[in-house]
């Protein structure tokens, strides 16, 4: 079990000047978690850059190449089939398939993907630091280990706006 | 950020490479017209002047439509497409006159416009083109081509002139003028310039149609377009110009030339795809041609300079926020689609006589000589920026 401080904001803006206060105070922040997507936030929390696009990318490749392999297989290899006069072997009428199941595995992978990495799959726990970040509050986590002040840092917290600050254990 | 006052000076290397690449297409045209190769010096001229008007309309409609959809991001760079219109007239002009001398001297067009074809008397009459001749005769043809242009460059000049004005008087008034011309602009250009391009460019082949045809040259238009706006604003930022403009606006530039290369590949295939499918023979005839000994390579080498080439270079985020890597992907894209419109012209006018060389460099570039001339003069004649645009404040703020 990890611990974390967790501290509530009501204002994006009061997070915003918080983080900065809490950074040049020298506390590491976990992560925040908001009811929507602040603008450049992730710059300033430090998070790195998704790379959801990269997935997407593998996916894509992925399906194309099923698609490619499908359509060689049933028309070309196993029974070379003769449609309208046109080659075993046509290219160019793969396309609009090939296209069709790059989308389909890349949307599908890239969801999966996000659900997975965001432990939104059923038997996994959801990293939920309190469920009020899904609604009107602007939740910020700070870890705690053995040897940190907890008073200290609660403090500072209050300090940088929060309007709330708790403890909270997490599997995470 | 402040917005600091610039002026783009055009003088120097650019002003003399753009002069001198005039005077290598004026001889290369004038050397090909003496040595005899007059159907393929009109060829060449048709295909260049014709992406020259491409180019041109290209900035109309992207300024067109970044105020119709009211779009703030690009505000800082909107002074590039305003130069493209200025080059509107003259580009106009020159393709009116090719158009008509070629006419004239029976080198353009004369699978459709030599009167003997409607003639049931004559030995070559052609019942198909007979049958076209309410639409596709001479005069109607010179005035649909020259209506067009002239209806769209009186938008072209009115747009930029709203814009100069604003310079001096701010305001919304000239703002919101723009938005109703920019409206009445895009309805009127998106349903002409397909008619526009089955005039100038099909009509070469009068006995094949594909209605795909002007959405087709509509997409080259856009994305080559796009891509000379790039080339000239990430050309000018290594000089030291638009400080204003940040990576997130080079980004916003390399997604829409990504974006518009699969469009228009996505048409392309479209066009092709149904026509191989179905296989018609008055419909396979076009593509027949470009399947050819002669044509294959390059038809196929075009599709992969216009679509596989940007699409693999842009896909990445950082590339298209990289200065240099947008700058070459832009001038790769103009490159490609001259080969485009290669392919859509050269087949038709010189079939399997297809020639490579001097005529077809040299032509190409004095034509980007002297499009680059006219713009950049354009673009030193008013300050760099639109300053007193509504969205200018947005545009100096976009972060993405």
């Amino acid at each position: 079990m990890n611990k974390y401080a967790v501290a509530l904001y009501d204002d994006e803006d009061v997070l915003k000047s918080g983080i900065k206060q809490l950074q040049s105070a020298g506390v590491k922040i976990h992560d925040v978690y908001t009811p929507y997507p602040v603008h450049g936030l992730e710059n300033l929390v430090g998070v790195r850059r998704s790379r959801l696009d990269i997935a997407a990318f593998c996916f894509g490749c992925l399906g194309v190449s099923c698609a490619f392999l499908m359509m060689w297989y049933m028309i070309t290899y196993d029974w070379p089939m003769d449609i309208g006069g046109k080659p075993n072997f046509p290219v160019i009428s793969f396309i609009p398939i090939c296209f069709e199941m790059t989308v389909l595995f890349a949307s599908y992978g890239m969801g999966l993907t996000f659900f997975i990495v965001n432990r939104n799959i059923p038997g996994t726990t959801p990293r939920i630091m309190d469920e009020r970040a899904t609604d009107d509050r602007f939740v910020l986590a700070v870890p705690l280990t053995a040897s940190d002040d907890q008073e200290a840092v609660n403090a500072l917290l209050r300090d940088s706006g929060a309007v709330e600050v708790k403890q909270k254990e997490a599997a995470y | 950020m402040q917005l600091q006052n610039e002026q783009y000076e055009f003088s120097g290397k650019t002003r003399t490479i753009s002069l001198a690449l005039i005077a290598v297409g004026v001889i290369c045209v004038a050397v090909g017209f003496l040595t005899g190769d007059t159907e393929r010096t009109w060829a060449n001229l048709l295909l260049n002047n014709y992406y020259m008007v491409l180019i041109a309309f290209a900035g109309v409609m992207y300024c067109a439509i970044q105020y119709v959809a009211q779009a703030g991001w690009g505000t800082n760079i909107l002074r590039v497409p305003q130069a493209f219109m200025s080059v509107v007239p003259l580009a106009a002009i020159l393709l009116t006159v090719v158009l008509a001398v070629g006419l004239g001297t029976h080198q353009l067009y004369h699978h459709w416009a030599d009167p003997a074809l409607s003639n049931p008397e004559s030995p070559s009459y052609d019942p198909l083109i007979a049958g076209k001749t309410s639409y596709m005769n001479v005069p109607l043809f010179m005035l649909r081509v020259v209506g067009f242009m002239a209806i769209w460059g009186f938008f072209a000049w009115k747009l930029r002139q709203f814009s100069l004005k604003e310079d001096f008087e701010g305001g919304l008034r000239y703002f919101k003028k723009g938005i109703v011309y920019s409206a009445i602009f895009c309805a009127i250009f998106n349903f002409t310039f397909p008619l526009f391009a089955f005039d100038v460019i099909m009509s070469l082949e009068p006995h094949w149609f594909s209605t795909m045809f002007g959405w087709y040259n509509l997409a080259a238009l856009w994305v080559s377009g796009l891509a000379a706006i790039g080339l000239v604003v990430t050309s000018l930022k290594e000089k030291g110009y638009f400080t204003a403009v940040n990576e997130n606006h080079i980004h916003d530039i390399g997604k829409f030339v990504f974006a518009f290369s699969i469009f228009w590949a996505y048409i392309f295939v479209a066009q092709m795809l149904l026509i191989w499918y179905a296989n018609i023979p008055e419909e396979v005839t076009w593509f027949y041609k470009r399947w050819t000994e002669t044509y294959k390579f390059w038809f196929w080498f075009s599709f992969v300079l216009n679509f596989f080439a940007p699409f693999m270079l842009f896909m990445t985020r950082d590339s298209k926020r990289k200065l240099k890597t947008v700058k070459y992907v832009c001038l790769l894209v103009i490159v490609a689609h001259w080969f485009d419109l290669y392919m859509m012209v050269m087949p038709g006018m010189m079939g399997t006589g297809r020639k490579f060389g001097y005529l077809e460099l040299g032509t190409f570039l004095g034509y980007a000589g002297l499009f680059t001339f006219m713009a950049l003069t354009a673009l030193s004649k008013a300050p760099l920026y639109a300053k007193n645009h509504p969205y200018m404040e947005e545009s100096l703020h976009h972060h993405i």
